[in-house]
């Protein structure tokens, strides 16, 4: 879809995107660019990878009208269910893929960046699911503190490499990504999570992702007879669901876009990952975007509840929807996430995960009217959570 | 004339020496380039620390952790070198990622590297052509070169335009892979190299990643003007002795 929204053929989006990287990366996405239209766009492809979002993803996934939630609120919710496709979150629809984009191209090993883990374990996924080798970079520290989504990824047969360098967690893990695809140019594909990183990547992985603001359409009219919800709304670290949720809805001007930004402790509590509200421009993992970094020009290492949405920088896509005030940018901190999560669980009786539990704070931030309609992106659940859940609302 | 050029062309079989600014202690920066002069390297890459080097190996990564640890930053790095020129007489380069040049201003950068003396500055996640588009002007205005890599997979075309638009130069690396990885020279690299020289490039041209010894050093400097030497070097400041006496006999093992 052409939209002034999406990139140019540079790579830019207004003043951000573009690929900032060594000569040695150059090859490699030089290769991707060539090629990642031409073959996503044939009938084959589209075939494949629609069959699998299908038939293993099980989507379509559900657009639920939240009855309760639309009384608390006094609008009406409707939650797009990312959270019950295949691995449990929206992260899967980009990795099929970009490993069927990878099979295509010939290349016979899969690498990975992980925060988390769930961009891993959908990688993971993906691999085992094609048969090709898989290693995921995951920092030392989140080894240590995502235990069950290493064990999930090695039982998928994955390698597992921890990164020990700098913080040793998402951002030192992409680095690590990254070096080794400049020692590995030739058989190696990096499957990256999110809409960041050099350009193709952003503008790929909102394509894969786009699959939710597309069935989210479709899904609105068939319930409501109406062809546009007033409001889509979802969570943003890097941004994959966010581009997901708003892509098809990009030039319909009419149809508000929302992206809230988990703010941890708070904006100015130097404990946040609230990107865009810090509002720095720089450049990271290849793309110039909004970042946070400190007056020497240092990444800052962020923070937030939510292993999925703290990473310094932003996808270029959601600097330029800023840039433009097309979207309109929220931030929620950690405790108000909380709150909404075990709301969300009482009044629906479903369990998010932590990321999507972010976006329903524009519940209580903007006023929806009674007569309005906003769809929120339910990006994942929330069983990866349950240590912080069982520690935060003492369930033990 | 500029110090790069003139030190091209006054001499052959040219060795650089990279090493990251504040590393092992703050205050090391200048006394090791001074050393350096001394013990006969030619030219120096002054690496500016960066909290995500991601084209670097182990070596300098670590080396980078420390600095920034140490305080470094290019603020503090512009006040080391504010006095370099009554100290040292060669061509000076700076060496870093783009963000912390970004965020310093580009501008006062190049101004800054025009008023202590630094001669050309690399900084491998510029896109040539944002350089080209953007910032030329600025780096001309000043006069400080801008050097770009080129690698096995640099097409002829690309490396033809760098050629022609720059004026230090040309940063070969020698295989893919990040900084420090590799030794020896496969048949591959020596195919690269020869297509390198028969473009007949305006620009010298200097070959790193990989050079760590008299050996490899002699060897390559067969197919360029010279040899760049990052991370052994690094590895060596990291290591127990007196470091001036060590940089001293590395230094003179190397050009043997």
């Amino acid at each position: 879809m052409s939209s002034k929204y999406n990139a140019d053929e540079n790579g830019n989006y207004g003043r951000f995107g573009g690929a900032w990287i060594p000569e040695m990366l150059q090859p490699n996405i030089d290769k991707l660019k060539e090629v990642y239209l031409d073959i996503i766009n044939t009938d084959k492809f589209q075939k494949e990878y629609i069959q699998l979002l299908k038939d293993y993803v099980g989507r379509p996934s559900p657009l639920y009208y939240a009855k309760r939630l639309s009384e608390k609120y006094q609008t009406n919710v409707y939650l797009k269910r990312e959270d019950l496709n295949h691995t449990g979150a929206h992260k899967i629809n980009n990795t099929l893929g970009q490993i069927l984009l990878a099979k295509e191209m010939g290349k016979k090993r899969i690498i990975a960046e992980t925060g988390a883990g769930q961009h891993g374990v959908a990688t993971a996924t993906a691999c085992a699911l094609m048969g090709l080798d898989c290693v995921v970079y995951m920092g030392a520290l989140d080894v240590v503190r995502q235990a069950p989504n290493v064990a999930r990824m090695k039982m998928l047969g994955a390698e597992v490499i921890p990164a020990q360098s700098g913080n040793q967690t998402l951002k030192d893990a992409t680095n690590e990504a990254l070096r080794d695809w400049i020692c590995n140019p030739e058989d190696t594909f990096y499957i990256i999570g999110s809409v960041v990183g050099p350009h193709p990547y952003p503008d790929m992985v909102a394509r894969f992702q786009s699959v939710i603001s597309q069935e989210i359409k479709e899904q609105f009219k068939e319930k409501t007879g109406s062809e546009y919800p007033d409001y889509v709304v979802a969570c943003v670290g890097g941004g994959s669901n966010a581009s997901g949720t708003f892509y098809h809805f990009l030039d319909d001007e009419q149809v508000k876009l929302v992206a809230v930004e988990a703010s941890g402790l708070g904006v100015d509590s130097g404990e946040t990952a609230a990107t865009i509200a810090l509002g720095d421009v720089g450049i990271i993992h290849g793309s110039k975007t909004f970042l946070m970094q400190d007056n020497d020009g240092q990444i800052v290492e962020p923070y937030s509840i939510s292993a999925g949405l703290d990473y310094p920088g932003i996808g270029p896509q959601h600097a330029h929807l800023k840039d433009t005030d097309r979207a309109i940018f929220l931030d929620a901190t950690d405790q108000e996430a909380l709150d909404f999560a075990l709301e969300i669980t009482r009044l629906e009786g479903i369990i998010p995960a932590m990321e999507s539990a972010h976006a329903f704070v524009a519940l209580n931030k903007m006023k929806f009217k009674k007569d309005e309609s906003v769809v929120i992106t339910m990006s994942g659940r929330g069983d990866k959570d349950m240590s912080t859940y069982m520690d935060r609302f003492n369930l033990k | 004339m500029n110090r790069i050029k003139q030190l091209f062309q006054d001499k052959k079989d040219i060795l650089s020496i990279y090493y990251t600014a504040g590393y092992p202690n703050l205050g090391d920066t200048v006394p090791i380039l001074e050393t350096l002069e001394k013990s006969g390297a030619d030219l120096v890459e002054i690496g500016i620390p960066f909290s995500d080097p991601l084209a670097d190996g182990p070596t300098i990564q670590h080396s980078g952790e420390t600095a920034l640890k140490n305080g470094m930053s290019l603020n503090v790095l512009f006040e080391q070198l504010a006095e370099v020129r009554s100290k040292v007489k060669m061509p000076l380069i700076l060496m870093g990622y783009i963000n912390t040049v970004h965020k310093y201003g580009i501008e006062a950068f190049a101004e800054k590297c025009n008023e202590v003396g630094v001669d050309g500055v690399i900084l491998p996640d510029l896109p040539f052509q944002v350089y080209l588009d953007e910032y030329k002007d600025t780096f001309d205005k000043f006069g400080v070169s801008n050097i770009f890599l080129i690698t096995p997979q640099t097409p002829d075309a690309r490396i033809k335009l760098i050629d022609e638009k720059t004026n230090g130069f040309i940063y070969m690396v020698s295989s893919a892979s990040v900084t420090g990885a590799k030794k020896g020279l496969s048949d591959e690299q020596l195919a690269y190299f020869d297509r390198v020289n028969q473009l007949n490039l305006d620009n010298p041209a200097l070959i790193g990643f990989g050079i760590g010894d008299n050996a490899s050093y002699k060897e390559t400097c067969k197919f360029a003007d010279g040899a760049i030497i990052g991370s052994a070097f690094v590895k060596l400041l990291g290591e127990s002795g007196d470091l001036h006496q060590n940089i001293q006999s590395f230094i003179k093992s190397i050009k043997g």
